[in-house]
């Protein structure tokens, strides 16, 4: 079992994230395919980090590794100082329960079930009590401004509102980042705006560190870094001082 | 993480009630069949070894001639006599009474009333081989049997059928050429075993029987009842060799009669059933099978359908083995939903079938416990592989899932 403290943001010396000489290959022999080619990167606690880069970049393969889904071919991959690339499925799984929230392009809410419950599902997985699952989970779906919509199925929202009941779902565990795939990529422009402004707000106010592939260069603006990659490779990297680390 | 599952299994149910209602309906008819027959053939065998018993206790039956059925009573020269009773009274031990018989279907007459019965021409040991009570009046006297009077004890359906409410005691039927006085009346009997009414018959003396109806000596069947503790194999031995040397058969000849033990018929009968229980609840045992591959076949097409939702759990944290005992015990509840509501069903059809049937409903613990156990079992057998390949997912192949 692996426990990830939920340490307060700080000045961090260390980098949250910290990728060295990654590569991933898929199949083999000569139908291997390298979609990484050795990435190193640093991502501090508290960034908003945009991803972007044509298809075929590798951005998707990066956002797996990030978010644990998959391991590097080669490479080191710590994460708060754990080797991820040691861990085995189910102790990436145990990270993911207990450090990271996802949003996906297609928002991926359960069919026919609530607002609510919804939202509790990574509680449940937890063992959180159902007391708590539903504070917790009310004060999530209230900070994506969707107080009054618990029991709503998804059938019953618009595009824009399921999208944030996904993000509810995503910081209800208050995690230490959130990975965000194409999070607008399914939303007309307005909307899009919208969930970029509860991204940021969520980065500015409560600090989590949100890392989000994107191809449109207008919402990556939203993010106070931008990572480029082209073929496998980080082309560019904007890199500031972190601004807003207290 | 087991509560979880239930809970998660339960939610995902519930989602889906109409699908799940009919993933289980194999199950639910399977249950219901199986439970039904079984318990439907416990009654059926319970019938018929009661009503067998109701013929007579330990009552074995001889008759003249190989074949049985009753046109071998009417022998003609092989046929028994009164010395063969009293041979048998004397020489056989272990037996409790010895009751000649002399049957014939005669159309009863009383005042203005008719009705076709049968009279038999016997003595008082019929009562106890036949098990009989009487209601009312008396049995025959010494003398009456000796000189052959006319006299007659007679059945429940036919007091009810010549007499109505009258009290017939003392009354008098004509049964063929001869009037007869009515001094007794049996307790009724109900149904017998191969659907004869018992209670539809007129007993009178052997010598009347003989002189006023069959005019002759013959005597067939002979009804023996067997003492309760005595050898019944043993016994028909005896009566056997008794009987070939009185009619003198020669060592390599077979029998020209025939001894035959009810309770042997009994347990042919009721063995006969059972086998028949046993090949239909085989039968329904297949639709159970059939019914849990039903549920195998929806729950490997939910696993599809929901592949997305399953990357999208697997993705937030949920570990393999959590999403195998969701889907499991989403396979195993339904399954056992399924069994309780075949139960229920098979309560149903078993109290309707056994009214209209007349069957004794007989409820059995242990085929509806085991078709419960069966049931849940089914889910557990044919929900591991959907489940199995769920939680095997590869959270990013089952994300990207259209």
């Amino acid at each position: 079992m692996i426990e990830v403290a939920p340490t307060p943001i700080t000045a961090a010396q260390e980098p949250l994230i910290k990728l060295r000489g990654v590569t991933k290959t898929y199949g083999t022999g000569t139908a291997a395919f390298e979609a990484l080619k050795g990435i190193d990167l640093d991502i501090y606690a508290g960034e908003f980090v945009a991803i972007m880069g044509p298809s075929g970049s590798g951005k998707s393969t990066v956002m797996n590794m990030l978010g644990c889904l998959d391991s590097p071919t080669t490479g080191q991959y710590l994460f708060q100082g754990i080797h991820v690339e040691r861990l085995t499925r189910q102790e990436r799984a145990l990270l993911r329960r207990h450090a990271l929230g996802f949003v996906f392009q297609g928002f991926n809410l359960l069919a026919r079930t609530s607002a609510q419950e919804n939202v509790e599902l990574p509680l449940l997985y937890r063992g959180e009590s159902a007391t708590v699952r539903r504070e917790l989970a009310a004060k999530a779906l209230d900070s994506v401004g969707l107080a009054g919509w618990e029991t709503h199925t998804s059938a019953e929202l618009s595009g824009g509102q399921q999208q944030r009941v996904a993000i509810a779902r995503g910081i209800v565990t208050n995690p230490l980042v959130l990975l965000a795939d194409e999070p607008t990529g399914n939303l007309d422009s307005s909307r899009s705006r919208e969930i970029m402004g509860l991204l940021t707000e969520l980065n500015q106010a409560r600090k989590i560190t949100v890392l989000m592939v994107t191809h449109e260069a207008e919402m990556a603006a939203y993010a106070s870094r931008v990572v480029t990659f082209a073929d496998g490779r980080v082309r560019g990297d904007n890199q500031q001082v972190v601004t807003n680390v207290v | 993480m087991w509560f979880n599952a239930f809970l998660l299994a339960l939610r995902e149910i519930r989602r889906n009630v109409l699908r799940s209602f009919l993933t289980v309906l194999g199950i639910v008819i399977g249950v219901a069949a199986v439970v039904t027959m079984v318990t439907l053939g416990n009654g059926a065998t319970v019938m018929v070894s009661e009503r067998i018993s109701n013929l007579g206790s330990n009552l074995l039956v001889m008759r003249a001639g190989q074949r049985l059925g009753p046109s071998s009573d009417r022998a003609g020269s092989n046929a028994f006599n009164v010395q063969d009773v009293q041979a048998l009274q004397e020489q056989i031990v272990g037996l409790k009474a010895v009751a000649p018989a002399v049957t014939r279907a005669i159309t009863l007459v009383a005042e203005n009333r008719n009705w076709s019965s049968t009279v038999v021409g016997t003595t008082n040991d019929y009562f106890i081989t036949g098990n009989w009570v009487l209601a009312d009046g008396r049995k025959f006297e010494e003398d009456e049997l000796q000189s052959g009077r006319s006299v007659c004890v007679i059945g429940e359906t036919v007091r009810r059928e010549l007499f109505g409410a009258v009290n017939p005691i003392g009354d008098r039927i004509r049964v063929r050429n001869f009037d007869c006085q009515i001094i007794g009346l049996l307790s009724p009997k109900g149904q017998g075993g191969i659907g004869l009414d018992q209670d539809d018959t007129v007993l009178i003396p052997l010598t009347t029987a003989q002189r006023r109806l069959s005019g002759n000596l013959d005597v067939s069947p002979i009804l023996m009842s067997v003492n309760d503790m005595a050898d019944t194999e043993q016994i028909i031995g005896s009566i056997k060799r008794l009987m070939r040397e009185r009619r003198n058969i020669a060592e390599n000849d077979e029998n020209d009669f025939s001894v035959v033990d009810t309770r042997q018929i009994a347990q042919a009968l009721s063995g006969t059933i059972q086998i028949m229980t046993a090949l239909l609840g085989a039968v329904a045992a297949v639709s159970l099978l059939v019914g849990g591959i039903g549920i195998m076949n929806i729950m490997l097409v939910s696993v599809t359908e929901r592949t997305r939702e399953i990357g999208v759990r697997l993705a937030i944290g949920a570990l393999e083995r959590e999403v195998l005992l969701q889907f499991l015990i989403e396979a195993v509840v339904l399954s056992a939903f399924g069994g309780i509501a075949g139960i229920i069903l098979a309560f149903g059809a078993c109290y309707a079938v056994t009214g209209l049937m007349g069957l004794p409903f007989l409820f059995d613990p242990v085929i509806n416990v085991m078709a419960f156990v069966f049931s849940a079992a089914i889910g557990v057998v044919f929900g591991f592989v959907p489940a199995r390949r769920a939680a095997q997912l590869d959270p990013i192949d089952a994300l990207r899932h259209e």
